[in-house]
């Protein structure tokens, strides 16, 4: 076995200086009856070969994005990752090294954590960022258990913009903690909702721009009305380059800003793994989760990087801890980093913008199609379009014509007014072509 | 040590600041094309507020990171013997298939007919996890293990609700030896923890277990080996009381290596138990992420698994996303789309590549590993509760160090200089200054025996008295000692502009 | 005799109408470096033996419990900008909270400096 660098001999050797004869004897505190003799009901080892034949046999029963024109977004994005992305997240030395809990040899790890907080806390507004969640959906939900513990009330009320997901994510993980979360019913332009259901005992507003329907909304008003009841605004987003062009939550009053950083530097991966950013105020600093990097300097006085504030954490504070998470998504913090530090402001703003207009061409070809509607009045790079065929009837016939053309909104959340909706996304990555194409199927597939 | 450098770098270590302080916000190193100027349709909502993220080109870039990267101790560079962490080889061949563009390049809202061939891996992941385990249910969606954990416990609160006992089963036992997760998890779904004592031999105090047992007891929570490396002798009789008392075992699988292909945790009467799979089936631990945290269930508890799941019809393979379409009753969605499929992957291949009898050779040999370190160690160490032998991990505590002035953080800062990544320390807490020991599978005989030779010679000097030696270490890694106390009294989080780039935010 | 001691290294001193509390010399020491302490809100009212405070060092959390039930008059607000008093000047400058007390009696229920001294020994 290639990866097992013991022989017999050294086995045999090394079981008479432990001083027993078998390695059945190093198990003697296993019940007997649950010791099995024989090996397990399952393949026996094989050659790298053979190993990678079958993952390649099977991830050719997969149609690759990049091998047909690609318009799906809703949470997760594909964008160009630089190739040097790629080859530095592979390096041994951060590929596999653990958390950094001795940091005078982790000061790589800790310096890009330091880089990767100031870089989420610059982009979204905010003061300070943690060192990563799992993705936006479990931030989301840690941030909605935050403001229960910042407010000390216990009522979040969440958007119709938000992604299903996340909404699902945070009834189910904040309401183990007991609280009540309130989902509001699916709109397309309607963040504002939320102040419907606001009263003096809510601990937070959660609200989504872009939303899941694409659409941008301007959070101040909302931030003013929450604030006037003593509550939070927590502020979502999923698509991190977006804020590349537009205002950031943290500049309109948000109070915690969670959302999706798959988009800088991570493949699509059929859903994971992703980061999730976390942000907020200062002032909150303390009730956040996760892990936090801080500067100090050695004993020398030279400056370096350490864990801080980890009295907030599991491994301390037990079952006081200001959250159960234990890793954050160190290795895509660290893509997402290296990505963002190859674009640079200007990059991004350029990127932002290319995505921006590949959109509306987008949105400009398929809305001149008869029995198209655009429902989406603002977007960044995604937007709802809406026909007379239902949502999944709709995407497969485009898949039988080679596009993959977004998703339907029923796939996220069934059984609302929007079954008839698709979600649709373009990026820098799209061409002219892939456009004339997606028109010319959509054409095709709603012809009379 | 030695005179300062001119430039602050020391041969092969090279200084670099931070990017903020070397890159600017107009330089980049991605060639994009020029936007076609054209009309917004972002309702008024461009930004404003100033964005001041540096930027480098392509070879600064590469140059920067390379340089961090070489501060950083590594699996790849030496032994790293983390206890309860698991750090072992990653294979090189996981990484290569996770990248396959049919693997890294698809979209987890493709529609299902496109996309068969990931539902395949997540489908046979889920035959090999069932298979060792012996427990035929599994949750494949939770991120890391503590989600694991939330996903498992969450999954026995729904049972005890179709039961009509959720009100009143409120109480969860976990051992004093528990990861930290464990009390934040059972807190984390509304569960008041209650703690079991361990006795003198390191295990849970069956008594003292059976004491607490009640109509108000929801789970115990055990990790197994538990985390003094031990095997529960006990096992068997806890899972028996407390299921004749009602209550669910939810079993931490973060020590599963030790067990792998050789004993099956259904056998042992575990209801629930999260895998971690970056640690039993290596998938890259990334300097603290991501991880993948799948939960086996029982036949039972698998009715409450959480959304979304593969199931076979035919020839074909779907999803069910949603509660409408599945047949039993899932407890709800832990995060968004399916998982962590790229580690899916990575832990399959792992899998693969050993096949059944790797993998049992695998759980042996780290048995192995760490009892032949155990054997080598346990006369110039001290190691706590008995003879027997351990499982996968060697723990000591530090009375052999009393009266020398030196403590466990000076020996862990002493093998730095050695070459070597600490032990874990100070953990689990009922050993009084903890250090924990696990090789892994994956280190020759010669690395074991290097690292003994270094560890040894470390505690004949502490036993000297020579402990200004050991204050002072370590001397020769990228740092030397951090004040800790200093950044958490008063924290710097972020890099605050005070140089060139808050000037250029002034003139915009 | 106007300082008493609790089991859990909590003081309590007269001085008035209102009892100032904090943590002995002992638990400071065995705290360590104290980086952050969590107060109350001035107000509140606490029952004798429940959670008051929180003093943390940078790698251990400790709950600090009301040593006598009452109000909290004050807290000390320099603790925010200088959590090294609780080093410094544990019985001191780095006192934590001052409470009204709710039942008078409560404090001679307590161990004198002398009688915490001897439980110091046994521990």
């Amino acid at each position: 076995m290639r990866y097992l660098p013991l022989t017999d001999e050294d086995r045999a050797a090394m079981l008479a200086r432990i001083g027993v004869d078998a390695i059945d004897d190093l198990y003697i505190d296993v019940p007997p009856a649950a010791r099995r003799a024989g090996l397990v009901d399952l393949p026996l080892a094989q050659g790298e070969l053979e190993v990678e034949r079958w993952f390649r046999q099977v991830a050719g029963r997969n149609r690759a994005a990049g091998a047909q024109p690609f318009f799906i977004g809703a949470g997760a994005y594909r964008h160009h990752i630089p190739a040097s992305v790629d080859h530095l997240i592979q390096r041994s030395e951060f590929l596999t090294t653990y958390t950094p809990y001795q940091p005078e040899i982790a000061q790589g790890t800790l310096q890009a954590l330091f880089e990767f907080q100031t870089q989420v806390a610059m982009l979204t507004g905010m003061d300070v960022a943690n060192a990563s969640m799992w993705d936006g959906s479990t931030a989301c939900a840690e941030a909605a258990i935050m403001a229960a513990r910042v407010t000390k009330r216990s009522r979040v009320i969440l958007s119709g913009g938000l992604h299903p997901h996340y909404a699902d994510a945070t009834i189910t993980t904040a309401g183990a903690h007991g609280m009540s979360v309130v989902a509001l019913p699916p709109a397309i332009d309607n963040e504002a909702q939320v102040l419907e259901a606001l009263d003096g005992d809510v601990a937070a507003v959660i609200v989504q721009s872009p939303n899941v329907f694409g659409v941008v909304s301007d959070l101040a008003p909302i931030a003013a009305a929450v604030h006037a009841k003593g509550g939070l605004l927590i502020a979502v987003f999923t698509e991190a380059v977006s804020l590349g062009l537009i205002e950031p939550p943290g500049a309109m009053g948000a109070d915690i800003v969670v959302g999706e950083g798959q988009s800088i530097g991570n493949p699509l991966s059929f859903g994971g793994p992703y980061v999730g950013l976390f942000a907020t105020r200062e002032s909150l600093t303390r009730q956040m989760p996760g892990r936090l990097c801080g500067e100090t300097k050695d004993a020398d006085g030279a400056r370096g990087f350490v864990l801080t504030l980890s009295t907030r954490e599991q491994h301390i504070r037990r079952e006081k801890a200001t959250s159960n998470i234990c890793t954050n998504s160190g290795l895509c913090s660290l893509a997402f980093t290296i990505h963002m530090t190859l674009l640079g402001a200007a990059g991004l703003r350029r990127l932002a913008l290319l995505n921006h207009e590949r959109a509306c061409a987008l949105a400009d070809a398929l809305s001149a199609i008869s029995g198209v509607e655009v429902l989406s009045g603002t977007f960044f790079n995604e937007f709802a379009i809406r026909t007379a065929l239902p949502g999944g009837e709709l995407v497969a016939r485009l898949a039988a014509r080679g596009v993959l053309g977004g998703a339907p909104y029923g796939r996220l959340r069934p059984g609302t007014e929007f079954e008839d909706v698709v979600l649709v996304c373009a990026t820098e990555t799209n061409t002219e072509d892939d456009i004339a194409a997606y028109a010319r199927a959509l054409q095709e597939v709603l012809a009379p | 040590m030695t005179t300062p450098t001119t430039s602050g770098s020391r041969g092969l270590l090279q200084a670099e600041k931070l990017i903020f302080e070397i890159g600017d916000s107009d330089r980049s190193g991605v060639d994009l094309p020029a936007p076609t100027p054209r009309a917004h349709r972002l309702g008024g909502l461009a930004r404003r507020a100033p964005l001041d993220l540096p930027g480098l080109s392509e070879p600064e870039t590469v140059r920067h990171y390379v340089r961090l990267s070489q501060r950083n101790y590594a699996i790849d560079l030496g032994l790293f013997p983390l206890g309860s962490c698991t750090m072992k080889h990653n294979p090189r061949l996981n990484e290569k298939i996770a990248r396959l563009e049919g693997l890294a390049d698809i979209h987890p809202l493709a529609p299902v007919s496109t996309v068969q061939g990931a539902l395949a891996i997540m489908e046979t992941l889920v035959h090999w996890l069932t298979t060792l385990t012996g427990l035929p249910g599994v949750a494949l969606s939770p991120k890391a293990g503590a989600h694991g954990e939330l996903c498992g416990m969450l999954t026995i609160r729904a049972a005890l609700a179709a039961r009509g006992e959720a009100r009143a089963r409120t109480r969860v036992l976990i051992p004093s030896s528990a990861h930290g997760t464990n009390p934040a998890t059972a807190a984390a779904c509304g569960f008041s923890v209650d703690e079991i004592p361990a006795d003198a031999r390191g295990r849970v105090d069956v008594a003292a277990f059976r004491a607490k047992l009640g109509a108000d007891v929801a789970a115990i929570m055990l990790t197994n080996p538990n985390t003094c490396g031990l095997f529960e002798t006990d096992i068997k009789e806890i899972a028996d009381l407390l299921h004749a008392a009602g209550g669910y075992f939810y079993c931490d699988g973060a020590n599963y290596n030790a067990l792998v292909g050789r004993v099956r945790p259904g056998d042992l009467g575990v209801d629930a138990m999260h895998i971690n799979l970056h640690k039993t089936f290596s998938t890259p631990h990334g300097g603290g992420g991501p991880g993948a945290g799948p939960t086996v269930l029982c036949a039972e508890l698998a009715a409450f698994a959480p959304l979304p799941f593969v199931v076979r019809e035919g020839e074909s393979l779907t999803l069910v996303e949603h509660r409408e379409d599945a047949d039993q009753a899932p407890f709800g969605r832990l995060c968004a789309f399916h998982g962590q499929m790229g580690m899916y992957v990575r832990a399959l291949a792992h899998m693969m590549s050993h096949g059944a009898d790797g993998l049992r050779q695998a759980g042996e040999d780290a048995v192995l590993n760490a009892n032949y370190l155990r054997a080598l160690l346990k006369d110039h160490l001290s190691a706590p509760f008995g003879e027997g032998p351990c499982m996968h991990e060697a723990l000591f505590d530090d009375a052999f160090l009393e009266g020398t002035g030196v403590e466990t953080i000076d020996m862990a800062k002493a093998l730095i200089d050695e070459g070597y990544h600490p032990m874990t320390m100070y953990f689990p807490l009922v050993a009084h200054g903890a250090m924990l020991i696990e090789p892994t599978e994956t280190e020759p005989k010669a690395e074991l025996d290097r690292f003994a030779a270094a560890l040894i010679a470390l505690t004949e000097r502490a036993k000297g008295r020579d402990a200004a030696f050991f204050k002072a270490a370590p001397e020769r890694a990228p740092l030397r000692r951090l004040d800790e106390t200093g950044a958490a009294r008063k924290p710097r989080l972020r890099w605050r502009p005070e140089g060139p780039i808050a000037m250029r935010t002034a003139a915009e | 005799m106007t300082l008493r001691y609790t089991k859990e290294h909590e003081w309590v001193r007269i001085e008035g109408a209102v009892w100032v509390c904090g943590v002995s010399a002992y638990a400071a020491e065995q705290l360590g470096d104290v980086v952050y302490v969590e107060l109350p809100a001035r107000g509140r009212s606490v029952k004798a033996g429940a959670e008051m405070a929180v003093v943390e060092s940078a790698k251990a959390a400790s709950d600090v419990y009301a040593p006598v039930s009452g109000t909290v008059a004050d807290v000390n607000d320099a603790l925010g900008e200088a959590p090294q008093l609780v080093n410094e000047g544990p019985e001191g400058q780095g006192w934590l909270v001052k409470l009204t007390p709710a039942d008078p009696g409560e404090f001679d229920a307590l161990m004198d400096a002398a009688a915490y001294q001897a439980f110091l020994k046994d521990l």
